[in-house]
């Protein structure tokens, strides 16, 4: 039977570990290479790295995070952020990426997320959808949750699959960093909708949150800051979520 | 000894080159090529293989008198060959990804869209999943039944000679994930990427 996946996201600023707050806020937390080598001997199922500023500053420093990890990480490693091209997503998997989430690059332009799909492999391409609700409906965001695209997350992540994408990573704006769990309305919605499988992300600060994200139809959830400062390791998370009946890799 | 990873532009290989060159350490020589000769002189080849099965046959057929090479190696002189993801399915006499396109051959048998039972299932299967080994197989050497390695694929190897298969997985059905017919080895999951057990299985490669 396939497990549910538990993620671990790093996210890496100019080579170091930090994790804001609603993207705000940050604070340092380590070295990424040693991070991502702690979750993998810890049975994290997948290691994500998001180069959160990689919109606005050198971006090189990732590359070289990215190259070390993978020679000391035999987990699947995703990285996003600040992935505008073909070429970019080209050298990320040349450095040892398994995989590139694709946030504003897909949304402005989604012949990044057909021409990388076909290229590479659907296997490799994951959209990050960064959605926030606006009245009935959730609305996509770009440039780290900074711009409202003003388009609709249900019809994008549809748009996406029919890209190319071969999995979509969801966060919810208005529960990142709240502790508060996953914005599980938008989950199942999106879960329900797409064929491809969903990672859910965006405010987890309990077990039960977890447990919530996989009951809502997500194949995997993603976590930062209850592993990131000890709250929880890896293991006692799949040991709870096997607890509930949810299969995990123990 | 030398182990020949097969570079023939078929995707992300990165993950691949790690792992054997962590595995091997001093002991064993890893080259990353395409050249003939290279490929002629190896003790073992891997062949990966990442995106689509005609992609991949396009891709290996690009690069001349490659697909002859890897047919001598292994068909011929019976040397050791390991093919992961697509580059197991490649094995087959014709795959249905995208179009009809002609495999190797080495192994008779078709590569099918994995039927997902109307939606019911996600795909790309993607993901840790339990392997259900049903015949020895010296690359599963201390290796346990029910471990978990890492798949991601929508397409699955179906060979008309059962007795090939070596272990299956569970998902909608149960999809055929490894293969090993005489000299020929291969994984539809990807031993880079299961962590130590999945080391373990290319470690079992590098020393047969």
């Amino acid at each position: 039977m396939l497990k549910n996946r538990i993620i671990p996201c790093l996210d890496v600023k100019n080579g170091r570990v930090v994790k804001g707050i609603n993207f705000v806020d940050l604070k340092d937390a380590g070295d990424p290479v040693e991070q991502a080598k702690i979750y993998s001997d810890g049975g994290a199922d997948e290691i994500c790295f998001l180069d959160i500023t990689a919109s606005n500053e050198n971006r090189d420093t990732i590359y070289d995070v990215v190259k070390k990890t993978s020679k000391k990480c035999f987990v699947p490693l995703t990285v996003g952020g600040g992935v505008r091209s073909v070429e970019d997503i080209n050298k990320l998997l040349n450095c040892g990426a398994d995989k590139v989430s694709i946030n504003t690059a897909a949304v402005e332009n989604s012949k990044v997320v057909v021409d990388s799909s076909k290229k590479f492999g659907s296997q490799c391409i994951v959209v990050a959808i960064d959605a926030k609700k606006n009245g009935e409906k959730w609305e996509v965001f770009t440039h780290g949750g900074r711009n409202n695209s003003g388009i609709d997350a249900l019809k994008y992540a549809k748009q996406m699959e029919d890209s190319g994408a071969g999995e979509l990573l969801v966060t919810s704006m208005d529960k990142d960093g709240t502790k508060s769990g996953y914005d599980i309305e938008l989950m199942k919605k999106i879960t329900s909708n797409v064929n491809i499988p969903v990672i859910a992300s965006g405010g987890v600060g309990t077990l039960d949150h977890l447990v919530d994200g996989i009951n809502s139809g997500a194949s995997a959830v993603l976590a930062a800051s209850i592993f990131h400062y000890g709250t929880y390791s890896i293991n006692e998370a799949k040991e709870y979520l096997a607890s509930k009946d949810i299969p995990v890799r123990i | 000894m030398k182990v020949t990873i097969v570079d023939y532009n078929s995707g992300n290989i990165s993950s691949v080159i790690n792992s054997f060159k962590e595995v091997a350490k001093e002991k064993v020589n890893i080259e990353v090529t395409s050249d003939l000769n290279k490929i002629k002189s190896s003790d073992k080849v891997v062949l990966p293989g990442q995106g689509s099965f005609k992609t991949c046959v396009e891709a290996l057929n690009n690069i001349d008198g490659l697909s002859d090479t890897l047919n001598e190696f292994t068909i011929i002189n019976k040397k050791p060959l390991l093919g992961i993801c697509v580059g197991l399915q490649m094995f087959a006499d014709i795959g249905y990804e995208e179009t009809e396109t002609k495999g190797l051959g080495w192994i008779s048998g078709k590569v099918s869209k994995i039927d997902n039972q109307g939606g019911k299932f996600k795909l790309p299967h993607i993901g840790w999943n339990q392997i259900n080994i049903v015949k020895d197989s010296k690359i599963f050497k201390d290796i346990e039944n029910n471990s978990h390695m890492y798949f991601v694929h929508s397409y699955e190897f179906l060979p008309n000679d059962k007795k090939v298969v070596s272990a299956t997985t569970d998902y909608s059905s149960n999809i055929v994930c490894s293969v090993e017919k005489e000299n020929i080895f291969g994984t539809q999951f990807h031993p880079e990427k299961s962590d130590k057990i999945g080391l373990k299985i290319i470690d079992n490669f590098i020393s047969l």
